[in-house]
This record gives structure tokens, sequence and C-alpha cells, in this order.
């Protein structure tokens, strides 16, 4: 299922120059919790709402990956990213405090490779230095925007996903470092028909294929 | 490899694993059970306080909803209905906690526009259906009764 107009290569070298990652409980409970250097317990890291709590671990990410690299937001020509509620509400809070050019994307759960993927464009093709791609989701904001209160007693089918609390970012330049983006594909809509809601992971995987 | 939307279907339903009904069944039925042994308690207790048939049911529903309610502020009704299934929804403690969770959830976005308009997110459908069938039942009744 592969097409050629898709794919692209980078020839001109683009690096990942820096990263963060900001979980909440259960994923630092869970198999990778020795990847996480930033874990919550708080599900509101202290905010009043889940909302501004998704924001907050946006912001966290991204000031672990400045931190790490010694960079600052004047370094980054561009941010690219989103989450997975309305008007990608999370991202734009999250990233509004370092001022840096900003576009908001929504791929849901391919949100964090098509940002990646955009900001690779962006350095391969020189119109940026440096690129942030970062995306971020949490399970009580996306269980109020998708599916019911967290209070209520509905019922998951053993299909059902669990929306991760956490948020990561990407930056890619020029310098060279360990790892580098080589190239990327944008996939295309594959519809092979799951319409449970609940059964997300059938409904995704043709996309991958 | 191509597939067809069919055998993708088929494919995805092999693959899903199926609710386990032989824990989930028993577990809604004592749960739910359970519930209702516990309304009828409250039945017999303002019984004996000689409230009379009629009453001692109203009294009975509004304990229940207060229960659940409480329970739903607490965070413990969904605790519950993880290992209740519809033995915690069916009963009138379901119909509370479908009322009490959209105000605690909605409670961030105001007190009018959060709270009070997405009061009945839930439990809505519940009343429009609900009532529109009682319309249909007084209708019949009022023509043919």
């Amino acid at each position: 299922m592969k097409d050629e107009r898709s794919g692209y290569r980078f020839t001109n070298g683009v690096f990942v120059e820096s990263y963060g990652v900001a979980v909440g409980k259960k994923e630092g409970e869970g198999p990778l919790k020795d990847c996480f250097p930033l874990v919550f317990n708080d599900d509101r890291l202290g905010e009043n709402s889940f909302e501004k709590a998704e924001s907050r671990l946006q912001k966290e990410a991204m000031r672990l990956a400045f931190q790490r690299a010694h960079l600052n937001p004047v370094d980054l020509d561009v941010v690219l990213g989103g989450d997975l509620l309305n008007q990608c509400i999370a991202t734009h809070y999250g990233v509004r405090d370092f001022e840096i050019p900003f576009l908001g994307l929504y791929g849901a759960c391919s949100n964090m490779a098509e940002s990646l993927l955009l900001a690779s464009l962006f350095v391969d093709g020189g119109y940026a230095r440096r690129a942030a791609a970062v995306t971020s989701s949490h399970f009580c904001t996306a269980e109020r925007q998708f599916r019911f209160p967290l209070g209520y007693g509905s019922h998951r089918p053993p299909t059902a996903q669990w929306t991760a609390t956490a948020a990561g970012t990407v930056f890619v330049g020029r310098e060279q470092r360990k790892v580098r983006v080589t190239g990327g594909m944008i996939g295309k809509i594959t519809d092979l028909g799951i319409c449970d809601l609940n059964n997300m992971g059938a409904a995704m995987a043709p996309e991958s294929g | 490899m191509t597939l067809s939307k069919k055998e993708y279907g088929e494919m995805a339903k092999k693959a899903s694993p199926n609710t386990k009904f032989y824990l989930t069944l028993p577990k809604a039925f004592v749960i739910g059970g359970l519930i209702c042994t516990l309304g009828q308690v409250f039945v017999n207790y303002y019984q004996s306080l000689n409230l009379g048939d009629t009453l001692s049911g109203t009294a009975t529903s509004v304990t229940l909803i207060f229960l659940s309610a409480l329970l739903t502020g607490l965070g413990l009704y969904s605790k519950l209905s993880k290992h209740g299934g519809a033995g915690t929804l069916v009963p009138i403690t379901g119909f509370a906690n479908a009322v009490v969770s959209p105000a605690l959830e909605f409670k961030s976005e105001g007190m009018i526009l959060g709270l009070a308009a997405k009061l009945f997110v839930i439990s809505g459908p519940v009343i429009v259906y609900g009532m529109a069938a009682a319309w249909l039942y007084g209708l019949y009744y009022y023509f043919f009764g």
C-alpha cells in the first residue's frame, strides 16, 4: 500500500536535538516508567481544571527539552503541535508563554508523527533553523470531550482504549546528533468500516499497514 | 494484502476479546439485587414509621437517590459500577448517578453554561423518550382504556 507521492527523504540532515516528556500517575507506574523523567501523581497538577493540567504537562515537557539542550525559546523558529481538545486548546495555552511562531495541528492519535514530519520538513527545507513538534493528551480531558463524565458508572468493553495522560516534545534542527530523521511518509485514510467507538485499535490498524 | 471490509470486520471480531459474561452477569445480579434489597429495607423501615405504602415508596426513592448522589460525589459510585454493570445502572441509583456526575464534571465550566446546561447530558434522552412514551400511553389509555 506504499505510495511514492507521500514519501520524503530528508537529505540535508535533520537531527533530534532535544526532547522532553511529562506524564501522569498511571503512565509513571507502567512498563515505560523508567523513560519518564517527570511524573505527576496529581491528575490536576495543582491546577483547577484538567484542561489546564494538560497545558501544564506540555509546558513542563517543553521546559525540559529547553533545559536538556541549553536552548531558549528564541532559538526555535516554529512550534508545530496539537492535542485532542476543541480548538487544540491545551496546546495553545501550553506553548503560549514561550512566544514562538506556532501552527496548531489536529491528527488525534497520529499527532506526534504528524508534527514531527512537518517539523522535519521545515528544517530540511531550510525554512526553520530549529523546529519543535509537541503533542499532549490527558485521560480526564479526553473522557469529557469524547465519552462520559468521570463519575458516571459506564462500563468499558475489553477493547476500549485508555487515553494517556502525557505530553511530549521533540526539537529537530541541523546540528549533528545521535538520532537523525531520515525520512517520512504521509498516510492515506484507510477505512475498513469499523464503527465501534470502543474499538479504535481495530479502526486505526489498517492506516498503519 | 488487500482486505475487504467484511473480511477485516471478521478479523477484528475474532481478535477482540469478549466481555467475560460468566463474571459480569453474576456480579450485576448480586450487586443490583443488593441495591434492591436495600430499597426493601428502607420501605419496611418507613412503613414501620406508619408512612403508608405510597409515601414509603417515595421516601425510599429519595433515600436511594441521596445515597447514590453522595457516593458519586465521593467518587465511589463509578468504582461500584465497575463491578455492578447494569446492576448499578438500571435501579434509580443509576439515574441519580447519571445526573450528578455531569454536574460535577462540568462545574469547572461555570454554574450556568457548565453545570446547569450540561446537567441532563446523559439523562436527557431518558427523560425525553420516557415522557414521549408516557404521552403515547396516556393517549391510548384515554381513547381505548
